[in-house]
């Protein structure tokens, strides 16, 4: 077994999870072993600034703002990926380049359909 | 159990000597995180204090939490209105043991100017226990520093066991504080007798009674 190449990998993972877990371990030990527990209704009521919460945390939202989402992430991925390219755009091949605009051309595309459906009006 | 000269002697040779209840009260008295949470004017000299000028960090206190759940101390600083009442005592329920207050300023310590006031709360006090008050109005920063340094002396010399150790330390002590509510003319109930065993007077009553109960007078 310790002839594996894969051992040494094996004993790193598990000194690695051990440097994670034993923190909190000894966090979770110490509290239950030394901090005196003093619960009551009131201390372990939900934290709203002072007052009574009212309601539920499980509501429900709507679910067409997935839209929302979607153009988010138009501009959010088109950025992202945009910066590079242009950084090093004048190193760049015509293959690369067409690519780029071909993948540009696929968020345009989002765009397009999202203004077709009238969406980026504010209603 | 090492006496103090020899302590001290010790101490120029180079050698610490001390206890575990020394280090952890040390240890709990330079990290007194206050809550973020201010009442009126009170507050301003309490943010003042926490700025460069003053510099609350030189005590470890610098660390205001927004959250009860990570505060040690609750400030109460300015006036306590009959409608806000409720919400400091449950905020104080709500920060994990040990946990200690300074009452700051007139109106925290007895209503101050608003005394007379229907809608004011004539000291905190008659709800959480206070450990320390600060007179004045406001007081001034300097005083507020005065006031955690009063804290920390005392957090310096709590014994951790037998008697006169925390509250948190003593599995029989009582460590809820009733959270009063509105009623018809006053909050009720109108103190909490466990931190204020002095009755109250009520409303339209002119009685007075003594700690007992016993009635002392009928004229104000």
């Amino acid at each position: 077994m310790a002839s594996s190449p894969y051992f040494s990998l094996a004993v790193l993972f598990l000194a690695a999870l051990l440097f994670g877990l034993a923190p909190l371990g000894l966090a979770w030990v110490w509290a239950r072993v030394f901090s005196p527990r003093k619960p009551n209704p009131i201390k372990n009521s939900i934290y709203e600034c002072g007052l009574v919460s009212q309601g539920d945390a499980w509501v429900q939202f709507r679910s067409a703002y997935y839209l929302y989402a979607i153009i988010f992430l138009i501009f959010d991925v088109e950025a992202v990926f945009l910066l590079p390219f242009a950084v090093a755009f004048t190193g760049l091949g015509v293959a690369a380049c067409i690519s780029m605009l071909i993948f540009v051309l696929m968020l345009v595309e989002g765009l397009a359909w999202a203004w077709a459906k009238g969406i980026l009006t504010w209603a | 159990m090492v006496d103090n000269e020899l302590k001290i002697e010790l101490g120029k040779q180079g050698i610490l000597v001390t206890t575990i209840e020394e280090l952890y009260n040390w240890g709990r008295r330079s990290s007194v995180w206050p809550m973020q949470f201010g009442l009126a004017c009170c507050a301003i000299e309490m943010i003042a204090t926490t700025m460069a000028r003053y510099d609350l960090a030189r005590f470890g206190a610098e660390v205001f939490r927004p959250s009860p759940r990570q505060a040690d101390l609750m400030i109460v600083s300015g006036t306590v209105t009959k409608k806000m009442a409720p919400q400091v005592v449950r905020l104080y329920n709500q920060m994990a043991e040990p946990k200690y207050v300074i009452a700051m300023g007139a109106c925290a310590i007895s209503g101050g100017p608003f005394k007379q006031g229907y809608n004011v709360l004539k000291g905190i006090d008659r709800y959480i226990p206070v450990d320390v008050h600060i007179p004045g109005c406001p007081p001034r920063p300097e005083a507020l520093i005065q006031a955690f340094m009063t804290l920390q002396k005392k957090i310096d010399g709590q014994p951790l066991t037998g008697e006169g150790r925390p509250r948190f330390l003593d599995a029989d002590a009582q460590c809820e504080f009733p959270v009063p509510e509105q009623g018809a003319h006053d909050l009720e109930p109108p103190s909490n007798q466990g931190v204020w065993p002095v009755e109250i007077q009520g409303v339209g009553s002119r009685e007075r009674r003594d700690i007992d109960g016993r009635q002392v007078s009928t004229d104000h």
